[in-house]
């Protein structure tokens, strides 16, 4: 059957994907810090590589290895070409996109699979339509994530008992699924109505979810293409993708649990109330008002500083100021003002988001703090400048409990000794809640879209020194 | 493999993958999903295996588009994630001369 030995060829591959999988472990892990973190990826790839070119053995001289080259290439060059040109603010729906792809090959396998009929038993039918029907929904629904944070879709739709509308499509393709998984119907219009009825069910449970949880969700969607990469791991005996897959699953749902408790939102409330129509509470709470400054007295105050803490938000990103402000902080540095950088776990549109665009400008990691590390000090520093941040430094999620944003955790901005804050205009924050820090006494607005706000700043002072 | 081995390295896997990601900071949350969403590019093996053993035009063609689709999720994984990882450098260390793309 095979190029080599049939035997001989599957002992090897058996043999590699134990080493694969020892990879992607070590990888993973040395993902965990920072200084090893680039070493952690070229394992992982290393491991991917050789996991690639030892399945070649499995195939025959004949027509299916040729499409297996052709598509390799294609796939493989589109994100290729697409991973290297996205700019870093783009990269959550990027990666959005990349996994929905997995989600699709999964179910493809599971495709192939269901329409061969039926299948050795009900353990592998079962694992076979549970992981189609995960791969289904995380591919379709992590497209609609893409097309909601590349601007492709603006608005969310909802509409009267959507719930009870995506349990019955649920419903529905767990009775096919059942068909399927048991042998008693694996017709072809059995196949295919499971796989339609995945793919809706993908695209209708994404569609109402605003925004501002997009990252919980393209989270879940990666941890639910691991689980369903596993399930036809083990429907096609593959140990590799059984163990990668795993645990891909239950790392996915911790760091699903982890962004959804920093920005105080449960799994439960993200999929199933969208974040929208909670908007326009609480905003009679706020008193007083906005104090606006010029850019040459806040240069001043910044460069006769101690201690400046800047807090960046993704406004910042937006206006790709992050160069101009790395260039402000080592001019302060140089007047020896101590400057730190804080940021919320859900600043950028993802945890860490923030920090990988930052890190594009050059500024070390070692100077960014999070916010258990940075809170405390803000009350030791002079200034803390807010550029683009609203509703992570906003200080009503501390005391006002009829807030949509009650109990989110904050950087506590507000208790710095001056708080300058960057913003285009006075409108509220991606949640539409106003923001008491900006009314506070403490507080100036300066107001200006962030690249030509901070350019002012560093002119200010140079002019100073 | 049998079903009982299967669900000892399902279960295995699974605190392996708890246990790994519970050690990492925050600032490297993006490119650890971003890292993780790679491995399970691991997918591309499955679909291979699936088009091998594909027979008319129908299982052909699913097959095709599975390939596709598990070498986009595998190189664009890899890709967003080394770039983004290159970036990160400590104040202590010169970083490595100058990028390349």
């Amino acid at each position: 059957m095979s190029t080599i030995n049939s035997g001989l060829a599957a002992g090897i591959v058996q043999t590699a994907y134990i080493l694969v999988a020892a990879l992607f472990i070590m990888g993973l892990k040395r993902m965990s810090s920072p200084s090893t973190a680039r070493g952690g990826i070229l394992w992982a790839g290393m491991g991917m590589v050789i996991a690639t070119l030892v399945t070649y053995l499995l195939g025959d001289f004949n027509l299916n290895l040729a499409l297996v080259i052709v598509a390799t290439a294609i796939g493989g060059g589109f994100a290729w070409w697409t991973g290297k040109r996205v700019a870093m603010t783009d990269m959550p729906q990027m990666i959005a996109l990349y996994n929905g792809m997995g989600g699709g090959a999964a179910a493809a396998i599971a495709a192939v699979e269901l329409y061969r009929g039926p299948t050795e038993s009900p353990v592998f039918g079962s694992l076979a339509v549970l992981g189609g029907l995960i791969g289904a929904v995380s591919f379709s629904g992590s497209g609609i994530a893409f097309g909601k944070l590349q601007g492709l879709i603006k608005k969310s739709f909802r509409f009267g008992g959507q719930q009870f509308v995506n349990m019955l499509i649920l419903a529905i393709a767990v009775i096919l699924g059942v068909l399927l998984a048991t042998g008693i119907n694996t017709s072809a219009p059995v196949v295919t109505g499971f796989f339609v009825l995945a793919l809706v069910l993908g695209v209708t449970m994404t569609l109402p979810i605003g925004g501002a949880d997009m990252p919980v969700v393209i989270s879940l969607y990666n941890a639910l293409t691991g689980l369903a990469v596993a399930f036809e791991g083990f429907v096609l005996q593959n140990a590799a993708m059984i163990i990668a897959g795993m645990v891909v699953g239950s790392a996915g749902t911790l760091l699903t649990q982890l962004m959804a408790k920093a920005m105080n939102r449960s799994l439960g409330n993200v999929l199933f109330s969208g974040f929208g129509d909670t908007a326009g509470a609480a905003t009679g709470t706020v008193s007083g008002s906005m104090k606006s400054i010029e850019a040459s007295d806040a240069g001043v105050m910044m460069a006769y500083a101690q201690k400046v803490i800047i807090v960046p938000g993704y406004g910042m990103a937006v206006g790709q100021a992050q160069h101009k402000v790395w260039e402000l902080a080592q001019l302060l540095q140089n007047n020896s003002v101590t400057v730190k950088f804080a940021i919320h776990p859900v600043a950028g549109r993802m945890p860490g988001h923030m920090n990988v665009l930052l890190a594009e400008a050059g500024v070390p990691y070692d100077i960014i703090s999070d916010l258990e590390e940075i809170n405390a000090e803000f009350e030791t520093a002079d200034v803390a400048l807010i550029i683009g941040a609203n509703d992570v430094v906003n200080p009503v999620a501390r005391n006002d409990k009829s807030s949509p944003i009650y109990g989110m955790p904050i950087l506590n901005a507000d208790k710095a000794k001056n708080v300058i804050v960057i913003k285009r205009g006075q409108g509220q924050g991606f949640s539409g809640i106003e923001n008491a820090l900006f009314f506070l006494d403490n507080t100036r607005m300066l107001y200006g879209d962030a690249q030509g706000a901070v350019n002012q700043l560093i002119q200010a002072v140079k002019s100073s020194g | 493999m049998n079903g009982v081995i299967a669900i000892y390295i399902f279960m295995l896997a699974a605190f392996t993958g708890y246990e790994v990601i519970s050690r990492v900071p925050v600032i490297l949350h993006t490119p650890l999903m971003s890292g993780s969403n790679f491995v399970h590019g691991i997918v591309l093996v499955g679909a291979m295996v699936a088009l091998f053993n594909a027979h008319g035009l129908l299982e052909l063609s699913i097959g095709f588009v599975g390939v596709i689709l598990a070498a986009g999720n595998a190189v664009g994984g890899y890709v967003v994630t080394e770039r983004m990882l290159e970036m990160f450098k400590s104040s202590n260390k010169k970083a490595p001369a100058g990028g390349h793309h």
